[in-house]
């Protein structure tokens, strides 16, 4: 229950900020692109926020308390560079999991199947891109070091164990590490080196502790569907 | 076979065209056209036929990435999960339709970025429609419903345009415009049958979008700038007031169902004619959106050219990985072109 909640809002939160640049992509193919990840997101959120309810009572009308995705995913796009990184960090966690619960036996077995194809789209997306601002032009590649500084803070929360998510988190964590490092080495960037969360935070999104933007972000998104109670669309 | 190819018309003397050969290809050119045979972008054709394609195909493409930000003013407001995921798959649509009729236009010898500088210039035009703004989530509905019905009867004689290229991408267009249609309307009686304030929010969202959607189909016949000539060029299939009329037909029926009023009390069928006839067309609001002095024309190409220029360095950083590894033959990287996704 409460691990396709985790899950169910990385999705729900990733695909709205995808959502938000339609109109705004940098290069025509790119807005086929990004719309179509967050597509995948919310096909995948819709189907997580099932196991646990109705899935719009639970997108529209919680409290941003009780949303249990991670920090990482609800963090503004920022340029290009910025949203690319948040991808990179993002698909290549949601990519090993997946292909963990894909493997298993658990209730997400099936969903986790059908998904890790998805997802694995999305993270050579996300590890294309890196590569190429990385290793494109000066400014490009100062700005995609600065956008995988910015995010690393926020990356430490990927591997604190969801409950009722039955995989080997610390492999899960070293995986990720060098897939990370590798790619990044790669687009000739620097792997960040400062601590992948703070003190206090560690986890905190999954316990309902959010950014500051997120308020803003739900905001948005429920407004519509809050102002015509039992309404239906 | 189409047409003389471009090849034939180089083989006279140092590649010059005397008048002969000139009326030869003009003939064979009109021949094509008048046996209703395709014309291939190799074929001959007369710089006006395909400086009017050029127009035509670049405004189509332009309306489609235009098109995309008055509804993608509510992807991030919509009152559903499903209602989000069949307008961003909507929106995403219109990205790839723009992406199939810059191809398409490019057999035409111009370039994609030529065309995005010359929309950003405010030198080629984009539809009109998408000058008015989206006020509230009805408006999503109604553009389904009405704006790509429009454009449906208007496009649906393009798929047997004379250029194949253009003729081929509406072939697809059309198919998934004509499901955008049924998905907007499909919203409006939702909202219709709704609660008290969701159909007043329907019916304003119709009241306001009625007459925009009649002028899509351009000036009346006898304004038409384009239209003889590209109706001689089997560009263009039926008159813009035939369409229209076409189209008032269709949405009567519709809008007793989805249990909504037109707003033309003037609208009334016509025995004699067996169609409907409809009230006057403000024109000179027409004129004036056209101008520029629609409710949203400077947002519109303003959120365009900041989308444009803030992307140039991503652009940019592309062009020189894409270079940097062509010149390193077998360095590992990323493929030379941005991905493109697979719907």
């Amino acid at each position: 229950m409460s691990a396709a909640l985790a899950l169910g809002d990385d999705a729900l939160v990733l695909s709205h900020r995808l959502g938000e640049w339609a109109g705004h992509a940098p290069v025509l193919e790119e807005e086929v692109a990004l719309a179509n990840i967050a597509l995948d997101l919310l096909g995948q959120a819709r189907m997580l926020l099932s196991f646990v309810g109705d899935e719009d009572e639970l997108a529209f009308l919680r409290e941003e308390r009780s949303f249990r995705n991670l920090q990482l995913v609800e963090q503004p796009n920022g340029d290009f560079a910025h949203t690319i990184a948040r991808q990179l960090y993002f698909s290549v966690y949601q990519h090993l999991l997946y292909e963990r619960l894909a493997a298993g036996e658990g209730e997400f077995a099936d969903l986790a199947a059908k998904a890790v194809k998805e997802v694995a789209y999305h993270r050579d997306h996300a590890e294309q891109w890196v590569l190429r601002l990385g290793d494109g032009t000066a400014e490009s590649h100062e700005r995609m070091q600065r956008g995988l500084d910015g995010l690393w803070r926020f990356t430490g929360e990927l591997f604190e164990p969801v409950e009722g998510v039955d995989v080997d988190w610390q492999a899960l964590r070293d995986g990720w590490l060098a897939a990370v490092t590798s790619v990044v080495e790669r687009a000739t960037l620097t792997p960040p080196s400062g601590p992948q969360s703070g003190a206090w935070a560690a986890g905190a999104g999954r316990q309902g502790l959010h950014t500051e933007p997120f308020g803003k972000m739900l905001a948005e998104m429920q407004h519509l569907h809050r102002s015509h109670p039992g309404a239906s669309w | 076979m189409a047409a003389v190819t471009a090849d034939q018309r180089t083989q006279g003397t140092a590649g010059t065209v005397d008048e002969a050969a000139a009326a030869a290809l003009t003939a064979a050119f009109d021949a094509a056209v008048a046996a209703d045979d395709r014309i291939e972008p190799r074929d001959w054709m007369p710089d006006a036929y395909r400086a009017s394609l050029v127009r035509q195909m670049a405004q189509h493409a332009h309306s489609e990435i235009i098109g995309m930000q008055p509804e993608a003013n509510w992807i991030t407001r919509a009152p559903s999960l499903r209602r989000k995921a069949i307008l961003m798959a909507k929106v995403q649509d219109e990205a790839g339709h723009g992406l199939y009729l810059y191809s398409a236009a490019e057999t035409l010898g111009t370039s994609r970025e030529e065309m995005l500088d010359k929309l950003h210039a405010g030198r080629q035009r984009y539809s009109s429609i998408f000058n008015y703004p989206t006020l509230t989530w009805a408006d999503v509905g109604a553009i389904g419903w009405l704006v790509d019905g429009a454009a449906i009867t208007n496009q649906v004689p393009l798929c047997r345009c004379s250029y194949g290229p253009y003729a081929r991408a509406m072939v697809r267009i059309c198919k998934e415009e004509s499901f955008h249609q049924r998905q907007g309307y499909e919203l409006l009686l939702a909202l219709s049958r709704g609660t008290a304030a969701q159909h007043e929010m329907a019916q304003d969202a119709v009241n306001r979008w009625w007459w925009p959607s009649l002028m899509m189909f351009g000036p009346p016949d006898d304004a038409s700038a384009h239209s003889a000539q590209s109706m001689a060029w089997k560009i263009k299939r039926h008159s813009n007031d035939e369409l229209r009329r076409r189209f008032v037909d269709i949405c009567v029926p519709q809008a007793q169902t989805l249990g909504l009023t037109l707003p033309d009390p003037d609208i009334r069928w016509n025995e004699e004619l067996g169609q409907h006839d409809y009230g006057a067309i403000d024109w000179t609001e027409f004129q004036e959106v056209l101008k520029g002095n629609g409710p949203c024309n400077e947002q519109r190409l303003a959120q365009r050219r900041a989308a444009h220029e803030e992307g140039a360095w991503v652009r940019d950083a592309a062009a020189a990985y894409a270079e940097k590894h062509t010149a390193r033959p077998g360095a590992s990287g990323a493929t030379a072109h941005p991905v493109e996704a697979t719907a």
